[in-house]
């Protein structure tokens, strides 16, 4: 029983902070502190500067490209990034398609599509919900048959997130629709820019717009862009799930937005005193932050228990059920240290580029925004009511 | 990192859950917690000669082991099979001899360890809530020794015990922390009264009463008045091993639920089909486990040098497994249905004792509050 970190994993810790103070620009970090929305071009330029030093698909094996650091080491990276204010890495390339590639795909398709992912020359987005299929995945509807050398796909994704900049998504289609739910699913690699793809924004509730519905008419898909066998899509959906989730406990996330919640606690005032004195508030401030130290031994725990190099299995649903509880407590509670002030929405004020006076104090912008948009966190990736399915089945053997 | 404990503690944990198994059944287990003496004479001697006291002190001090992870695996087996012995008492009484203790003094640990002697803190008072350096008992000198008058409040076999440690102010105000002294008394000595009852959740306890009980000066443990230190320094010892026995007991009280749903049928089906139960029963696991992590934490922290650190990682665990157990507890009688209130159940027992262990050395909010404190 140690919870040290060895020699080794500090030197590395100290080698990827002082990448971060010589490499992340300090713009780019006050964003993501401020909780500003980010730019394509903001995204696409962290990823290059990460890519550049060899540190972008950090969780690929060293032979496509990726780092083989362990799990730990891993974690220190997540750790250290968030800390800093590094934006979160577009998922949808680096850790859902990239891991179901190099694990599924045939050596062409890695040829082809793994260096354009670390090259930033594809945006990919993820073709998963549909309107009738959210947390009941297996229930999709859209349709691929196959004609000559190509699929004829036709459907309606939804909850696409990023698609507005997706030139590439990968997709969940149904090619036999005689089969039970689950047998029926391929995996296809869709080209958006064609004829029959119309991408339609979804605004959310916070004013954002970065989820949209993907609509598909008679869309043309090769059969080279069909991964893994036909048929067997919901074995590297599920893949794809589990690689999701591992770091989706957030806990660099977390202890970023600890550090923020009590900067701000420490100088909004409540009764003439800081907010961090007043009793209550400090209470809340209190019970989470040791729920949030308890997470982060959970979570290393959890790492420890896969070092070997494997992906977590159920142990990721818990995870991902408390973190994201911790985190949107976290939100919760920034949201409330901003009094009345939580109610002004400037629309311009989400963005770093705004120059005006701020109204009230400076993390008010954002602040009740923020916490709409990460209801999200308990519902993607598979609903905490999801994961605690999965608990139940897979853990606890109910 | 490492989170696996290293060959010499798994073999003592081993030991250890194979006799509770084999000899410490719960109609054995309830018939010596809630009879005459609150435990077993027995077992507990079998549990010092399998190590379980020696693991919770330093070779040095003629113990086993006494580091973090010893004392976190002993009491996590100690609270899985529900164990009422008064192990909790050796390892305060006999930290405070190893870390304050002359040699003389520190020569009563042989039979702490032994298993021979009982041995109990007589903090609390009538008049407490959980604070460490509220004490209304006096000592004055007398003679060449002290003079002891006061009333302690519910001391586990406080009237078994062969030596007990009591606080005394012998300087300062009833809430000063300076001005507290620690002493060792002889359970039978002349002018302590006891009155002693069973507890709830099984074992003994006692309200002591000491008029004009006369002690040598041999009997004050470390420095006059600054016996508050010694006394947060012990207790640390206890959170971290009620937090362990907590665990332990959570582990197991679980373990039974996740058997009753699976075998229980209700409406023809097994009621761990519902997927109410399911979703309930999904978040006891991650909370155990996140109260599992909390001791973890306590038991790395507990010989960290900085006091902030420490006794902080020590009220965030006692603080989560307050909070956990008391909500493993209700979670556990509740998907028993009716069973879960009888007697006739163990897990009921274990249930008791999950919310008990919530009642000694500081509740949820005494340290949530103190958690508090010494982060301001």
């Amino acid at each position: 029983m140690d919870l040290q970190f060895t020699p080794e994993e500090e030197a590395f810790r100290a080698e990827v902070r002082a990448f971060l103070k010589d490499h992340l620009p300090p713009q780019l970090a006050a964003k993501v502190k401020a909780g500003q929305r980010l730019t394509r071009a903001d995204q696409e330029g962290w990823h290059a500067i990460l890519n550049k030093k060899g540190w972008l698909a950090y969780h690929w094996p060293k032979e496509y490209g990726g780092t083989g650091w362990t799990a730990i080491q891993k974690f220190i990276f997540d750790d250290e990034c968030a800390m800093a204010g590094g934006p979160r890495l577009v998922p949808f390339g680096l850790s859902m398609l990239g891991p179901v590639l190099i694990k599924y795909g045939n050596e062409e398709q890695k040829k082809r599509w793994l260096p354009r992912i670390l090259g930033g020359d594809d945006w990919w987005c993820q073709g998963y919900s549909e309107p009738g299929a959210g947390s009941d995945l297996a229930s999709l509807k859209t349709t691929a048959v196959r004609e000559g050398d190509h699929y004829v796909v036709n459907g309606q994704k939804t909850w696409t997130t990023q698609g507005q900049h997706a030139n590439m998504m990968f997709c969940l289609v149904r090619t036999d629709r005689q089969a039970k739910a689950q047998s029926g699913i391929s995996f296809v690699l869709i080209d958006m820019n064609q004829p029959g793809v119309e991408v339609r924004p979804i605004r959310t509730l916070d004013g954002d717009a970065e989820v949209n519905e993907v609509f598909l008419t008679d869309v043309k898909v090769p059969l080279e862009n069909l991964v893994g066998e036909e048929n067997k899509g919901w074995t590297y959906a599920k893949y794809l799930l589990t690689y999701e989730r591992t770091g989706i406990a957030g806990v660099g996330f977390s202890m970023a937005a600890l550090e923020k919640l009590k900067a701000i606690a420490s100088r909004v005032q409540r009764n003439g005193k800081p907010l961090a004195q007043d009793p209550q508030f400090a209470t809340r401030m209190a019970q989470v932050e040791i729920d949030l130290n308890n997470m982060a031994t959970t979570n290393l725990r959890v790492l420890a228990s896969v070092q070997g190099g494997g992906v977590p299995g159920a142990e990721s649903s818990m995870l991902k059920i408390r973190g994201t509880v911790i985190r949107q407590e976290l939100l919760s509670l920034i949201r409330r240290a901003m009094g009345p002030y939580a109610l002004p929405y400037i629309e311009a004020a989400q963005f770093a580029e705004y120059d005006q006076e701020p109204v009230g104090p400076k993390e008010a912008a954002t602040a009740a925004a923020a916490y709409f948009n990460y209801r999200k966190l308990s519902i993607f990736g598979g609903s905490n009511e999801i994961q605690r399915n999965i608990i139940s089945k897979m853990i606890l053997g109910l | 990192m490492n989170f696996e404990h290293n060959e010499d503690r798994r073999m003592l944990a081993d030991a250890l859950n194979r006799y509770l198994s084999e000899q410490y059944p719960a109609e054995y287990r309830n018939q010596a917690a809630y009879g005459e003496a609150g435990y077993s004479a027995e077992t507990y001697a079998k549990l010092a000669e399998i190590g379980a006291i020696g693991a919770l002190f330093k070779e040095a001090d003629g113990g086993l082991g006494g580091a973090g992870p010893d004392i976190h695996l002993v009491f996590e087996a100690l609270g899985n099979h529900l164990v009422a012995e008064p192990l909790l008492g050796a390892l305060l009484v006999g930290r405070a001899l190893a870390e304050a203790g002359t040699p003389a003094q520190k020569a009563r640990l042989e039979d702490i360890v032994a298993g021979t002697a009982l041995a109990a803190l007589a903090h609390d008072e009538p008049a407490n809530h959980y604070e460490l350096g509220r004490v209304a008992t006096t000592a004055v000198k007398s003679g060449d020794g002290w003079r002891i008058d006061g009333a302690k409040a519910v001391v586990p076999f406080g009237d078994q015990a062969q030596l007990l440690l009591v606080s005394a102010r012998t300087a300062g105000a009833v809430d000063d922390e300076a001005g507290i002294s620690l002493f060792l008394v002889p359970g039978d000595a002349a002018g302590i009264s006891a009155r002693g009852y069973g507890r709830i959740d099984g074992g003994h306890a006692a309200e002591l009463r000491f008029a004009g009980v006369q002690v040598g000066a041999d009997a004050l443990l470390g420095a006059e008045g600054q016996g508050c230190a010694l006394l947060e320094r012990i207790v640390g010892y206890g959170l971290l091993a009620l937090a362990a026995e907590s665990l332990g007991a959570m582990d197991k009280a679980k373990g039974d639920t996740l058997e009753y749903l699976r075998t229980r049928k209700q409406f023809g089906v097994p009621i761990g089909s519902f997927q109410a139960l399911q979703h309930r029963m999904a978040d006891m696991l991650l909370e155990v486990e996140q109260a599992r992590s909390a001791v973890i934490n306590a038991a790395a922290a507990i010989d960290e040098t900085d006091r902030v650190t420490r006794e902080k990682a020590l009220s965030a665990a006692k603080y989560s497994v307050g909070k956990i157990g008391t909500l493993i507890a209700e979670e556990a009688i509740q998907m028993h249905g009716g069973i879960g209130v009888t007697w006739e159940l163990p897990l009921a027992h274990y249930a008791k004792r999950l919310v008990m262990i919530d009642h000694q050395l500081g509740d949820m909010d005494h340290h949530l509050a103190r958690w508090m404190a010494l982060s301001a």
